[in-house]
């Protein structure tokens, strides 16, 4: 295996005065799909937070592609290659889809036939080209969201929680993306409490509770091995199944 | 009938139509109320007189206070030193019309006019702008998030530019040269059908144009071009702005200076309308500036420009009936829209 | 005894505690030790804003309103007591109508404006005030057959407030500038200087003023302290930190906000009114004007936001400031003596530019403002005494052992 992509050594962070995270040991390997998973309050928003830089990190550090970024700003570390779909997915809802997108690609206009590929993926991209993000639906923000992030390519993609609050139908459409995205060997780190949909995409797995990452391992191993799915469930993922 | 569907008639039609209105375009049914109000209560000459003035007003109070409604919806900062960048374009624009330049404002011919108009509000916009960058990086950014602590710098600020400018021109008021081809007043004989004859300000007519070419310009750029997507993202949320990879920090320096230079510009034009300066006039104007912004919403260009033309357009329509209530009316209208949409005109950000 | 005066709350801090002490002397016998009309105004303008501040303290520093119509209600007071006086003639009387009316007023505006703080967030507020006082003052301004305009109105208070009324005959007073003065420069002169320094007290209806003013200043000042340390202060602190969580916790913050703005126009007010028979003369500039604004959000800034000792010392700092940094100026431009444009940066009418970086600075570098940056100043040091003390007793013991 080559050398990850990502790699965080012993990172501790604080929101207030609480501590979030604490030394987190976390390996995202090139290429593949890893799922993060936890229950809620685990410390999984905040370690995608803290990988692009907007918590601080007080101890440990973040290795990218060979580089230490851990005190690098927001701004450079997402030109350093690395897209951030937060939670809320932070469309901007007063500009049109098309804006949304072309703000996303910073390198000059946007390529036509990645476009087209976006459009394939996701179809009410297009048919609410020219609308305001705003008025779109959930599943379309996220849709939308995704799609801001692959605009380029980048090295590697943060995703939180897309499935949130979607409906069933959406959720198997994203999934078919995730896929698409998967097989361009787009190298993934998905947060997702759904684990009907980490198992069908997710090839490594890490499990976080209480700001540390307690497992990590193969996706394969974890659906197949019960006792240590109890294990984990038994930490939360119960909730969702 | 209507009685009995309310929904059909043509009255409860008009009703849902208006309501609709109100609630789509607050600021075109306020300025046509104002227009409509005022036009019963004057003659039409008057009227149409004072309109176009009130909204050469309108325009220049708009470019000193867009910048300070962009500054605020995109990094929440609350500059209340805007307004000696006002005062400083003022006295920059002064000093280059009366200055080396003096003999082409004094000339009757326009075209030579010109050539003492425009590098003396180009200077005005480049001083204001260069100011504003130090006083972005000096004052500004250290207090970024922090609204108590910005009120507290910038009024500290604002004291300190203000007697900076009093060092270097002098405490006293003094006089602007208004160029030669702009004095007096175009006068239109009794042809026009209803207004009959009238008499225009040339300045007036100038500030006007000035001020609808800026704001259209200023709309193309928000509009249209990829930094005026950058600008409204960044009102909206600015952290996801970072998370696309945008320097934010630089994108506002780059908007505060914008903004200052426009305030200098204002200041600049303020000063040839109103023909004497002082080193507190943009301290004067502030109250404007606020109410506008107030009345726009918070970080919005096209409110912003309607928020200007209301108070251009009262303090004339009051200001004729009654000299001494300008100001209260022009406060009257805050408080009023406040009350009827707390959130200003056309906001564009959940302040 | 001193604990239930200062409602518990004490200076916590030695250096602090001494300055106060000694602008208590310092007001107290004012009069008998500063000789000079200049000397006495500008005591009489410290117990002003000794209430103006403290008041404007209660809202900008223990609840964080913003507002910028503090000088509104300032003006209300001191108009409504010339008015009053200029209705009714130079009565007691006529002073009591003058205040009970700008007290009404007051508490009618005071009470619109947090009504109008519910619609709208804490930064409109600032900016709705802003353009409220503007409104104001050009009220005030252009009714010149009621308000005098721009000249103002002269107060004729009466006679038992006025230079006329001599209550006592020559009291004595020390001069303690003169005679530190000679102490420092003329040594040698020591007796001469001892007994140049005793010189005449004019003690008139004004000094009664004068005092009433200084009583006034000191009752209020211990009533907000004991306010801001009653569970009605604590509740504002509570709000201060988290509007939500307070809210969340069953009290109704927006009634305790406008409460606080209400209390502190009221009194703002009654300073205003003291203003007025004290000054004996009221005028936009002295009352309205938004550099007078500034002035106050200076002094609760300077002295220590959320302390109500600072509204003590940023008011005797800028007043003192006020008055004699230009004397300072002047000597140090003569003394200097450049031309240019350096020069006329010490030029004395521009002490302004140095108290607005001064001023910039401490918000900058001493947030906390100067009562603030001496309690904690105080606490390191508590701090490090006991962590001392504590290292001492275990290497003690590790020695025993």
């Amino acid at each position: 295996m080559s050398e990850p992509i990502l790699t965080l050594t012993g990172v501790h962070a604080d929101i207030d005065q609480y501590h979030i995270l604490h030394g987190i040991e976390l390996q995202v390997p090139r290429g593949e799909l890893t799922v993060l998973l936890g229950r809620n309050g685990a410390g999984k928003s905040t370690t995608l937070r803290t990988i692009m830089g907007l918590t601080k990190v007080p101890r440990g550090s973040v290795t990218f592609n060979g580089k230490e970024i851990t005190s690098w700003s927001t701004s450079r570390i997402a030109r350093a290659g690395i897209a951030f779909v937060p939670e809320n997915m932070g469309i901007f809802g007063q500009l049109t889809v098309r804006e949304n997108l072309v703000l996303a690609g910073t390198h000059g206009p946007l390529d036509q036939s990645r476009l087209d590929w976006l459009f394939d993926l996701f179809p009410p991209l297009k048919k609410f080209w020219d609308r305001p993000a705003g008025n779109l639906s959930g599943g379309q923000k996220q849709m939308l969201a995704i799609a801001r992030a692959m605009v380029e390519p980048r090295d590697l993609l943060l995703v939180d929680e897309p499935t949130k609050g979607l409906a069933p139908a959406i959720i198997d459409d994203l999934a078919t993306a995730f896929e698409e995205l998967k097989a361009r060997e787009v190298s993934i780190l998905l947060v997702e409490q759904n684990f009907s949909f980490s198992r069908r995409l997710g090839q490594t797995v890490a499990v976080m509770n209480d700001g540390q990452v307690v497992h990590s391992g193969t996706m394969a191993e974890l659906a197949q091995d019960s006792t240590l799915q109890q294990d984990l469930l038994g930490l939360g993922l119960g909730a969702h199944q | 009938m209507s009685q009995a569907n309310p929904s059909v008639g043509p009255w409860a039609l008009w009703r849902d139509r208006l309501l609709k209105l109100q609630s789509d375009k607050p600021h075109l049914v306020l300025l046509g109320l104002m227009l409509f109000l005022a036009f019963l209560a004057m003659d039409p000459a008057t009227w149409f007189v004072l309109t176009i003035s009130g909204m050469a007003m309108g325009t220049m109070l708009f470019l000193m206070a867009s910048g300070m409604t962009l500054t605020f919806g995109l990094m929440s900062v609350l500059n209340l030193a805007h307004g000696a960048f006002i005062s400083l374009g003022a006295f920059v624009g002064a000093v280059m019309l009366t200055g080396a330049l003096g003999v082409y404002t004094v000339s009757p011919s326009l075209g030579w006019n010109l050539l003492a108009i425009l590098p003396a509000l180009f200077a005005a916009m480049a001083v204001a702008g260069v100011v504003g960058w130090l006083f972005e990086v000096i004052v500004i950014k250290p207090v970024y998030g922090d609204h108590l602590k910005q009120i507290l710098v910038t009024v500290g600020g604002s004291i300190v530019l203000i007697q900076l400018i009093e060092v270097t021109w002098g405490a006293n008021e003094i006089p602007v040269p208004r160029p030669g081809a702009l004095r007096g007043a175009f006068v239109i004989e009794d042809w026009v059908p209803l207004i009959g004859g009238l008499v225009m300000e040339k300045f007036r007519m100038v500030a006007l144009l000035l001020g609808l070419t800026v704001y259209g310009l200023m709309l193309w750029v928000i509009d249209r071009t990829r930094l005026g997507i950058l600008v409204r993202a960044g009102v909206e949320n600015r952290e996801m702005v970072e998370i696309q990879g945008y320097r934010i920090g630089l994108l506002f320096l780059g908007v505060f200076i914008a903004g200052s230079a426009l305030a200098g510009l204002g200041g600049a034009m303020w000063g040839m309308y109103r023909e004497i300066i002082t080193a507190h006039m943009g301290e004067e104007l502030m109250i404007s500036v606020i109410v506008i912004i107030i009345l726009g919403g918070l970080g919005s260009i096209r409110g912003c420009f309607y928020g200007a033309l209301l108070v251009g357009l009262i303090n004339l329509y009051i200001g004729y009936i009654e000299p001494r209530l300008a100001a209260v009316a022009t406060v009257g209208l805050m408080v009023g829209v406040l009350m009827w949409r707390p959130q200003g005109l056309i906001p564009v950000i959940k302040v | 005894m001193l604990q239930s005066i200062l409602s518990g709350d004490l200076p916590r801090s030695r250096v602090l505690s001494v300055a106060l002490i000694a602008i208590l002397i310092a007001l107290a016998l004012g009069p008998f030790l500063f000789p000079g009309t200049r000397a006495f105004a500008t005591l009489g303008m410290i117990c002003v804003f000794i209430i103006v501040v403290a008041a404007y303290d209660l809202m900008l520093g223990y609840t964080h309103i913003v507002s910028f119509a503090h000088t509104m209600f300032f003006g209300i007071g001191a108009y409504g007591v010339a008015l009053g006086i200029g209705h009714f003639g130079s009565g007691f009387g006529a002073i009591f109508i003058g205040i009970l009316g700008a007290l009404l007023l007051s508490a009618a505006l005071a009470l619109l404006l947090g009504l109008l703080s519910l619609r709208v967030k804490a930064i409109f507020f600032a900016l709705v005030t802003l353009a409220v006082a503007f409104a104001f003052l050009s009220v005030v301004t252009q009714m010149y057959h009621i308000t005098g305009g721009e000249d103002g109105l002269r107060v004729r208070v009466p006679r038992e407030l006025g230079p006329a009324f001599r209550p006592l005959d020559s009291v004595t007073g020390f001069d303690l500038f003169g005679f530190l003065g000679v102490l420092f420069t003329q040594p040698w002169n020591l007796v001469d200087g001892f007994r140049d320094a005793f010189f005449t007290v004019r003690f008139t209806g004004r000094t009664l003023m004068y005092y009433a003013l200084f009583l006034f200043a000191g009752v209020i000042f211990l009533f907000l302290l004991r306010l801001v340390n009653s569970p009605f202060g604590r509740v504002l602190q509570a709000i201060r930190e988290n509007e939500f969580r307070a809210q969340a916790l069953g009290y109704r913050t927006v009634l305790y906000r406008t409460a606080v703005v209400i209390l502190s126009a009221l009194l703002t007010t009654f300073a205003g009114a003291l203003f007025a028979l004290f000054n004996r003369y009221v005028n936009p500039e002295n009352t309205l004007n938004f550099e007078l604004m500034i002035f106050i959000l200076l002094m609760c800034v300077l002295g220590g936001m959320g302390t109500l000792y600072g509204a003590i010392i940023g008011a005797v700092v800028f007043v003192v400031a006020q008055n004699y940094l230009q004397d300072v100026l002047g000597a140090l431009s003569e003394a200097v003596n450049v031309g240019g444009f350096v020069g006329s940066l010490i030029e004395p009418s521009h002490w302004l530019l140095w108290f607005g970086l001064l001023f910039v600075a401490s918000v900058y570098f001493f947030p906390s403002g100067i009562v603030g940056q001496l309690r904690i100043w105080a606490r390191r040091r508590e701090v490090q005494q006991a962590v001392a003390e504590r290292q001492a007793e275990s290497s003690a013991r590790e020695r025993l052992t």
